[in-house]
């Protein structure tokens, strides 16, 4: 009996390293290219802001002509549950999904949802850690949640610099923040700043009358719009396209470390639409993809030949809280929960 | 009485069939089944759900939960107070609007009907975004002007609070208040205001004591209309409540369904909606009943108009302020959001663009499929709905009896389902074999369907009321069937009545977001949800652009129904 559990325990363990060893790369090739365009479209699920996604469908279709990009935009959690009902109902919509949970993808390849798909640069070029070795997953984009202010409401040295300062009574009633029940970004970082500043600052901050918005990309809009000056937490790509379009807006790094979120992309096993969602996939990491997502989308970038444009603070020069998206997949109905009862939405 | 006969001797009925065969039982039984079907399966899953636990087992701990935990009592009570204060305010609001523009002499109360009818038309969800922009405390439009004039730094009004949520809902529930009391002040016979009137009382003593009571009924019922909307609304808390810090019932249920969903706890917390608002509509059948009996016969002449005097035009313009709050200010903001980079900026020519048109139209891939789906799901389900419950009401006025009540019953009992109730239990009912329709337009279409089943039927039985059989019963001695009848005769001299409630079902179907937000998926999302979304993350410029297109559409679409109407309504062609 015990010889028999170490035999097959032996054997998974030599499957897996097999496995890792030997999992297959694939290049864009003419063939990739012509069984996508015969499927004539690749159905899209991503939480990134509805703008940015629209821009990255636009530049795929013109490069490859004849393959829709149906883009379907929604918060990362909103997105997680939408999909899982989609497949407890044997509906399989989807055929590529971008996540700014990476929990999200623990839970996919646990569930056997994801085919692996490992595009040729991932492996070559992106740093180890940044995909599944089994090329369930691979991390498309990364973005930081910070704090920001309105530069025409706040002066600069006024400006809070840590986690700490927006628990000032000066803040009160002036500060919005995302959800953690919408946004994937906003629950990575609550389970972060959790972990790092404890629940209590949570349990303070929730007494300083926050405006309480849903995705991460609505705090910027709020903040420019002057209807609260500071945001608590929120996408720093927003805030770079909507500062480098000249809205009064000026991003803060918190002096304990800003959250760190990597937005990982898989294929679905059961896609409709399995070339066409390869094809995107591996289109997805070129160096022509990131720039344009780096550039049009503020978007952080993990492939090493990309060239940060000016005047946005390199990753290298920020203090980062540390990703986790193991814990965050074993606590996320923690985290919910203990949110709720701070902040009673 | 089995389904198939039923359905393919209609389907080929066109008045040639042999006098001797009666159709009509077979029709009623086939649509007998169909509503049974209709209207039980989703309730009888959600009861399966709320008495269940996750693994299948008989539990009463779903309810243990919902009185126990603070999550959900907090947002029950929340609902209830809600609905409680719409309801009065609403009433306060109606019952003098209702008044001037039909019992007195009050310019321009054709505009004023019309406009209140374009209230109606407004989805509350829209409404509720409009009033972000027009009184978010810091940013809204009414705030920033308010701060200028008054030099303040203090928010006039914040429309992210409790009270906020109550007026907004107020502003779109008052029109039904409205549409109930006016069609009873309508009513109310001149006589009765005559002999007081002769008998020395002053114009203000026979409005107190006459009119007012004889419209106090109309006016509880127009009032437990409005409890019933506010109960159940499901947009505007989510758009103002959660950025407050609180829960309504409705949201909540909607949050149960965050993964992992627990449908049997939303299934739990749905149940009390749905007994509150049997209680309710109970109670209002036996208002209504009530009034019926003070106005019946009321054959002689038309409502007398009261003389307003001075009064004339600072009534009239009451009643325009009294609209800015559903219409002229939420239009304008929405118009404005729509042109402008920041939706409630200062307004100004540089400010000015067409960014968000552009994204709407040209970038936003999801912009046509939602604009395709609203519309088909619009025209087929008001098409149907028309047909299916033209079918009761003929049958219900036609052939009475026993079988007839039942119909009715079922055909009115959807109104005691809340949108988001049906939403769970739809969902519930076609997630799992043997028909599984979630992720396509038809289970947005039964939806939707039911929902709006009970208002079109209304119209429909209303229209056959006025309706005398004599016609019919010359066509059937003359040797048509009873199905050709309908379609020769009938049919043509209800299509007024008709027109109006497939526009009603049109409307119904285009503001709806409750049920569709729990029931569509990508494939199948309606402007509804998609506008829900882009609220979520704070698009409000394509909100703006989205919503205006929407209404100008649906405003077009009811304008050209009514065109054919008008068209049609040349009596000599429609008898002949």
């Amino acid at each position: 009996m015990i010889n028999g559990l170490c035999r097959s325990l032996a054997l998974l363990i030599a499957m897996t390293m097999a496995a890792q060893a030997q999992t297959p790369t694939y290049k864009i090739t003419p063939e990739l290219e012509e069984a996508a365009r015969k499927e004539g479209k690749v159905v899209y699920y991503t939480s990134i802001e509805v703008k940015v996604a629209e821009e990255l469908a636009k530049a795929f279709e013109k490069k490859y002509p004849g393959i829709d990009v149906v883009v379907e935009r929604n918060g990362a959690e909103r997105q997680f549950s939408k999909i899982g009902q989609e497949y407890s109902s044997k509906i399989y919509n989807v055929d590529i999904v971008n996540s700014s949970d990476a929990a999200h993808f623990i839970f996919w390849k646990r569930e056997g949802w994801l085919a692996s798909a490992l595009p040729d640069d991932v492996q070559k070029l992106y740093p180890a850690g940044s995909f599944d070795p089994e090329g369930y997953f691979a991390a498309m984009r990364s973005s930081l949640s910070v704090i920001a202010y309105n530069t025409s409401l706040v002066e600069a040295k006024d400006a809070p610099k840590s986690f700490a300062d927006l628990l000032d009574p000066k803040w009160q009633g002036k500060l919005v923040k995302a959800h953690p029940g919408y946004s994937g970004t906003i629950l990575t970082a609550t389970f972060q700043m959790a972990r790092d500043l404890g629940w209590s600052y949570f349990e303070k901050l929730a007494s300083q009358q926050v405006m309480q918005v849903q995705s991460s990309t609505d705090p910027p809009r709020k903040v420019i719009a002057g209807e609260r000056p500071v945001m608590i937490d929120g996408n720093e790509y927003n805030v770079f396209l909507e500062k480098e379009r000249g809205a009064p807006i000026e991003v803060v790094y918190p002096s304990e470390g800003t959250p760190l979120v990597i937005g990982p992309t898989g294929v679905m096993k059961n896609a409709q639409h399995p070339n066409a969602a390869r094809l995107f996939h591996a289109w997805s990491f070129t160096l022509e993809a990131q720039q344009l997502m780096v550039d049009k989308g503020g978007l952080r970038s993990l492939r090493p030949d990309i060239k940060e444009p000016h005047g946005r603070k390199p990753l290298s020069e920020i203090k980062l809280m540390k990703d986790d998206p193991v814990s965050v997949d074993s606590q996320v109905g923690d985290i919910k929960k203990r949110y709720l009862r701070y902040f009673k939405t | 009485m089995t389904a198939t006969p039923a359905l393919k001797s209609f389907a080929t009925a066109d008045g040639r069939h042999p006098a001797g065969i009666d159709l009509s039982a077979g029709v009623l039984g086939a649509i007998f089944l169909f509503l049974a079907a209709l209207v039980g399966l989703p309730l009888l899953w959600l009861a399966v759900f709320a008495f269940t636990n996750a693994k299948g087992m008989p539990t009463l701990a779903n309810f243990g939960d919902l009185v126990s935990d603070p999550d959900l009592l907090d947002p029950l009570i929340t609902t209830f107070s809600l609905a409680a204060l719409v309801a009065v305010f609403a009433a306060i609001s109606a019952a003098p609007l209702a008044w001037l523009v039909s019992r007195t002499n009050l310019p321009g109360r054709r505009i004023v009907r019309a406009l209140l009818t374009a209230s109606f038309v407004t989805p509350p969800f829209l409404g509720a975004i409009s009033w972000e922009i027009l009184a978010a405390p810091n940013s809204g439009i009414l705030n920033r002007l308010w701060r200028e004039m008054s030099g303040g730094t203090e928010a006039l009004f914040d429309i992210y609070t409790f009270s906020g949520l109550v007026f907004v809902v107020t502003c779109y529930t008052a029109p039904y208040v409205f549409v109930v009391l006016s069609n009873a002040l309508d009513r109310i016979p001149a006589d009765l205001e005559d002999a007081a009137g002769i008998l020395g009382a002053s114009r203000w003593r026979v409005v107190r004591a006459i009119t007012l009571p004889l419209a106090l009924p109309a006016l509880l019922a127009g009032a437990l209309v409005a409890f019933l909307q506010a109960m159940t609304l499901f947009g505007s808390p989510a758009i103002l409540a959660i950025p407050a810090g609180f829960h309504t019932i409705t949201t909540k249920i909607y949050s149960l369904f965050q993964f992992p969903p627990k449908p049997e706890v939303a299934a739990a917390a749905a149940l009390p909606l749905l007994i509150v608002t049997m209680l309710l509509l109970f109670m209002q059948s036996r208002l209504l009943g009530r009034r019926g009996y003070a106005v019946v016969g009321g054959k002689s002449g038309e409502a007398r108009l009261m003389a307003l005097g001075i009064w004339r035009w600072p009534a009239f313009a009451l009643v325009m302020m009294v609209l800015a709050l559903p219409l002229f200010l939420p239009y304008g903001a929405l118009l404005k959001a729509a042109f402008s980079r920041v939706p409630a900026g200062p307004l100004d020519l540089a400010s000015l663009t067409l960014t968000h048109v552009n994204f709407v139209f040209i970038e936003f891939s999801q912009t046509r499929r939602a604009f395709a789906n609203t519309f088909i799901l619009a025209l087929g389900t008001a098409s149907a709905g028309t047909i299916l419950t033209l079918l009761i009401a003929y049958m219900v006025a036609r052939q009475g009896g026993r079988a007839g009540r039942l119909l009715e019953a079922l055909a009115s009992a959807p109104l005691a389902i809340p949108g988001i109730v049906l939403g769970v239990g739809l969902f519930l009912a076609y997630t799992r074999g043997p028909l599984v329709l979630y992720g396509t337009l038809w289970i947005l279409f039964f939806a939707f369907l039911t929902i709006e089943l009970p208002v079109a039927y209304q119209q429909m039985r209303a229209s056959f009321r006025g309706l005398h059989p004599e016609l019919e019963e010359a066509s059937r001695v003359l040797g048509a069937t009873r199905l050709g009848t309908l379609r020769r005769i009938t049919a043509p001299l209800l299509k007024s009545g008709v027109i109006a409630g497939w526009c009603l079902i049109f409307i119904g179907v285009v503001r709806e977001l409750s049920a569709a937000v729990i029931l569509s998926s990508q494939n199948t999302k309606v402007l509804s949800v998609v506008i829900f979304d882009l609220n979520e993350s704070g698009d409000l410029g394509a909100i703006a652009v989205i919503g205006v297109t929407m209404l100008l559409l649906t405003f077009a679409i009811i304008g050209f129904a009514n065109w054919i109407a008008g068209v049609g309504a040349d009596p000599r062609r429609a008898v002949g």
